[in-house]
C-alpha cells in the first residue's frame, strides 16, 4: 500500500462498493455530528483524502485514553480510518521498542516535516523531568521537538488537554497540559477521562476529511461535540425542570430515574457528548446508568468540590461560619447595645429640663 | 439492597425527548407531500432516554416495504406504518449498529444503485453474456 | 486563575468569609436595637400587647387602599419584586439545596420554567423602581446613594442567577462564580445598610402593633 494512495482507491482495492463506501460516509458524518446532508461532501472529501502520518506520544497518562480509543464503538469505521492514517509511532501498540521505535519516530519526523499529525496523551511534568521519560528523553523535550514540525496537535483526554489527575491538587510533578507548553501550533483538545472513544475517532476523521481542524470553544474542544452541556442533552432534564430528585442511589426517585442534582450530577457544567453519542456501542452512559456526572471533560474537575456535592452547596464549612458570626455577632451586638443604652440612660440623666423662665430669659 | 427491589420500576414518559423528533418527522414529511423534498435524521445526534427508541419505533410501526443491502455490513431497510417515512438501519460486519436514521423520502438513497457502478456493471455483465455463449 | 478556580474560590472561602459577616452583622444589629429597648410605659395598660404585636406584622403584609392610590407604581411594584424575590430565592431546587446543607431543612421547590417566568417580573420590577425613582421629583430628591446602590446590587444578584441559569455567560463555572460573587457582596453589605429592614421592618410593625395594644387602640 503506497503512501499516496487516496482513501478511495484504499477502499476500492479492498473491494467496497460504492455503497459501502457511502455507508461508511453516512456513519462517518454521524460521527463526526456533521447533519446527514454533508454525506456527500465527506463522500468527495474522503475519496480523495491524502494518507497522513500520524505520531503519537504517551506522557504521564494512564493508557486509559488509548483503551478507550482501541475498544471503540464501530470497528469497521475505526480500522478503516486506521489502516488508512500511517500511524508511525504509539509506543503502547507499536512492536518495535527502545532504540528502533525512537527511529521510527525521527523518521517519520523528517519525512513528513510539516505535514504529520501530533497525536499526545497524558500530561507533562515540569517540576524534575525525571518523572516521565521515553527512551531517556524528558517529556517536555520530547513534546517540544515533536511539536516543531507537526501540521497540527490533537491532545487526547483531560490530562493533555488540561492536566487531568496530575495537574490536581497538590500536583507533585508539576503537571501542565500540551496548550500550556505549545503556543505556536493549531491544537485541539479532545477532553474526557477518557474521551468519547467515537469522539477521539471523529476528530481524527475531520482532520482526515477536511485536511484541518473543526470550529472549536474557548478551551480548544471541538464545537461539534464539546458545544452543548450534558444537562442541556440531559434526557432526565424534565424532572430537573419539575423540581423531582432522587435523594439517594437507593430511592424511589432513583428508581424512577428521576434527575441526579442533588446526587452531586455536575452535568450543568460539564461540556461533552456522552448524552447523545453513549459509551460501550452506544448502549447506556453514566447519567442513563443512575450516576451523576463527574464533570471530567472540564479542566481541574477533580479538585472542583466533591463528586457527590450539589453544584450549588458551599464546598466549605458553612455551620462553622455561620457559628462564628453568631458567637461574635452576639458579643459585640450586647456590648454595643449595652454602650449605646448607657449613652441613652446617661443623656436623659443629664438632661437638663428647659424652664419658662429660661425661655423667657433668652428672648 | 432489599429496600432497592421493593420499589417497582416504571417505564418513563418518553414522550418528553420524543415530541420534538415526531414534529420534526412530520414537517418533513408535509414537505415531500408538498414539493417533494427530502430529508434526513441522524438519530445518533437525539438524547435519548431508555425506552425512548423503542417508543418511537412502536410509533412509527411497520408499513408494506423492507430491504436489506450487504455493503461493510448488513443495512435493514423498512418503511414505517406512514409511507414515505423510512427507517434506515446501519451496522457493521460484526453486527454493532454504526448509524440510525430516519429518511423522508419516496425512496431511500442506499437502495438506488450507484451512477458510478453502472459503468463496471455493463462490462461485468457483457462479459458474462460473453462467458455464457461461449460455454 | 481558571474558571474553575474561580467557582471553588466563591463557593468556598469567599461564600465563608460573606456569611460570617453576614450572620454578626444582623446579630449584632438586632442585638443593639433589641439592648436599646423602649421607655418603660407607667401607664395601666388597657390590652395584651404580644397579640396586637403580631397582628400588625401580619396585617401589613396587606397594602392599604391609601398607598395604593398615593403611589401605586411603587406599590405594586414594590410587591412584585418582594415576592418575586423570595420565590426565586427559597423556591429554586439550587437554592433548597444549599439551605438543606446548611441549616438541614429542606422543602419542595417549583418547577424551573416557573423560576424563569418570575425572575423575569421581579428583574422587570426592579428596573422600574428605578426609573421611577429617576423620574419621581419627590423621590429623587429623597434618595441618597445607597437607594440606587442597593438597587443595583440585589439587581445584580438576580440578574447574574439569570444568566448563569441560561448559560448566557460561558464557561458555566464562571456564570456561577460571578452569581455566586453579587450575593456574597448582597451578603456583606446586608446588615450594614438598608437591607436590613427584611428584619427590622417585623420588629418596628411589632412594636407599633404592641404599642397601640397595650393603649387599647386598634393599630
Ligand atoms: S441528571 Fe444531571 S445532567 Fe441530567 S438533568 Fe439532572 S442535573 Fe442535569
Ligand atoms: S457523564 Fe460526565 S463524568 Fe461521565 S463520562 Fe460523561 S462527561 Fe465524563
Amino acid at each position: 500500500m503506497s503512501d499516496h494512495n487516496t482513501l478511495g482507491e484504499i477502499l476500492r482495492e479492498r473491494g467496497v462498493s460504492r455503497r459501502g463506501f457511502l455507508k461508511f460516509c453516512t456513519a462517518t458524518a454521524s460521527m463526526m455530528a456533521l447533519p446527514p446532508t454533508m454525506t456527500m461532501a465527506v463522500a468527495e472529501a474522503l475519496e480523495k483524502a491524502p494518507r497522513p502520518s500520524v505520531i503519537w506520544l504517551s506522557f504521564q497518562e494512564c493508557t486509559g485514553c488509548t483503551e478507550s480509543l482501541t475498544r471503540s464503538h464501530a470497528p469497521t469505521i475505526e480500522s478503516l480510518i486506521f489502516d488508512h492514517v500511517s500511524l508511525d509511532y504509539h509506543h503502547t501498540l507499536q512492536a518495535a521498542s527502545g532504540d528502533a521505535a525512537e527511529a521510527a519516530r525521527e523518521e517519520a519526523m523528517h519525512a513528513h516535516h510539516g505535514k504529520y499529525l501530533l497525536v499526545v496523551d497524558g500530561s507533562i511534568p515540569l517540576g524534575d523531568p525525571g518523572f516521565s521519560t521515553i527512551a531517556g528523553i524528558s517529556n517536555l523535550d520530547m513534546l517540544k521537538e515533536t511539536a516543531e514540525g507537526a501540521a497540527a496537535i490533537i491532545a487526547v483526554g483531560t490530562c493533555a488537554a488540561f492536566g487531568g489527575l496530575p495537574h490536581a491538587a497538590p500536583n507533585p510533578t508539576g503537571a501542565v497540559s500540551v496548550s500550556d507548553i505549545i503556543k505556536d501550533k493549531p491544537i485541539v483538545n479532545v477532553s474526557g477521562c477518557p474521551p468519547i472513544p467515537s469522539v477521539i475517532t471523529g476528530v481524527l476523521a475531520h482532520f482526515l476529511t477536511f485536511g484541518g481542524l473543526p470550529e472549536l470553544d474557548q478551551y480548544g474542544r471541538p464545537m461539534v461535540f464539546f458545544g452543548q452541556s450534558i444537562h442541556d442533552r440531559c434526557y432526565r432534564r424534565p424532572f430537573y425542570d419539575k423540581g423531582l430528585f432522587a435523594e439517594t442511589f437507593d430511592d424511589e426517585g432513583a428508581r424512577k430515574g428521576w434527575c441526579l442534582y442533588r446526587l452531586g450530577c455536575k452535568g450543568p457544567m460539564t461540556y461533552n457528548a456522552c448524552a447523545t453519542m453513549k459509551w460501550n456501542q452506544g448502549t447506556s452512559w453514566p447519567i442513563e446508568s443512575g450516576h451523576g456526572c463527574l464533570g471530567c471533560s472540564e479542566p481541574d474537575f477533580w479538585d472542583a468540590g466533591g463528586f457527590y456535592k450539589a453544584l450549588s452547596i458551599p464546598t466549605s464549612d458553612l455551620a462553622g461560619a455561620i457559628g462564628t458570626g453568631l458567637g461574635v455577632g452576639a458579643a459585640v451586638g450586647i456590648a454595643a447595645g449595652a454602650m449605646a443604652h448607657k449613652k441613652k440612660t446617661d443623656a436623659e440623666h443629664e438632661r437638663e429640663p428647659l424652664t419658662v423662665e429660661q425661655l423667657e430669659g433668652e428672648s | 439492597m432489599s429496600k432497592l427491589e421493593r420499589i417497582k420500576v416504571v417505564e418513563l414518559p418518553a414522550e418528553q425527548n420524543l415530541r420534538p423528533l415526531l414534529h420534526e418527522i412530520g414537517h418533513a414529511l408535509r414537505k415531500l407531500a408538498d414539493r417533494g423534498e427530502e430529508h434526513v435524521i441522524d438519530l445518533r445526534a437525539m438524547p435519548f432516554g431508555p425506552g425512548d427508541e423503542a417508543a418511537l419505533m412502536r410509533f412509527l410501526g411497520e408499513g408494506e416495504a423492507s430491504g436489506r443491502v450487504d455493503a461493510l455490513g448488513e443495512t435493514r431497510i423498512r418503511e414505517s406504518r406512514f409511507p414515505g417515512v423510512w427507517l434506515i438501519d446501519h451496522y457493521n460486519e460484526d453486527g454493532g449498529r454504526i448509524a440510525l436514521q430516519i429518511e423522508i423520502t419516496r425512496m431511500p438513497s442506499i437502495l438506488r444503485t450507484p451512477p458510478e457502478e453502472l459503468q463496471d456493471s455493463l462490462a461485468g455483465f457483457g462479459l458474462a453474456l460473453k462467458e455464457r455463449e461461449t460455454n | 486563575m481558571t474558571p474553575t478556580e474561580f467557582l471553588v474560590l466563591t463557593r468556598g472561602p469567599l461564600f465563608d468569609i460573606a456569611v460570617t459577616i453576614f450572620v454578626f452583622g444582623i446579630v449584632l444589629r438586632l442585638f443593639e436595637v433589641l439592648i436599646l429597648g423602649r421607655k418603660a410605659d407607667l401607664a395601666a395598660a388597657r390590652g395584651a400587647e404580644f397579640k396586637p404585636g403580631m397582628a400588625t406584622v401580619m396585617r401589613r403584609f396587606v397594602p392599604d387602599r391609601e398607598k395604593l392610590q398615593g403611589s401605586p407604581v411603587v406599590t405594586i411594584l414594590g410587591y412584585l419584586f418582594h415576592v418575586g424575590f423570595f420565590v426565586c430565592l427559597l423556591l429554586f431546587v439550587p437554592h433548597i439545596e444549599l439551605i438543606h446543607s446548611t441549616l438541614g431543612i429542606s422543602w419542595p421547590g417549583l418547577p424551573t420554567a416557573m423560576i424563569d417566568a418570575v425572575a423575569v417580573i421581579t428583574m422587570l420590577a426592579l428596573v422600574g423602581l428605578f426609573i421611577n425613582r429617576l423620574n419621581s421629583k419627590l423621590l429623587r430628591f429623597l434618595s441618597t446613594f445607597e437607594d440606587y446602590f442597593l438597587l443595583v446590587v440585589v439587581f445584580l444578584t438576580l440578574f447574574t442567577g439569570y444568566l448563569a441559569f441560561h448559560r448566557i455567560v460561558e464557561p458555566y463555572p464562571t456564570a456561577l462564580a460571578l452569581h455566586l460573587l453579587s450575593v456574597e457582596l448582597m451578603l456583606v453589605i446586608f446588615p450594614f445598610t438598608k437591607l436590613m429592614h427584611t428584619f427590622t421592618a417585623f420588629l418596628g410593625r411589632y412594636y407599633n402593633g404592641a404599642m397601640y395594644g397595650r393603649r387599647g387602640v386598634e393599630s
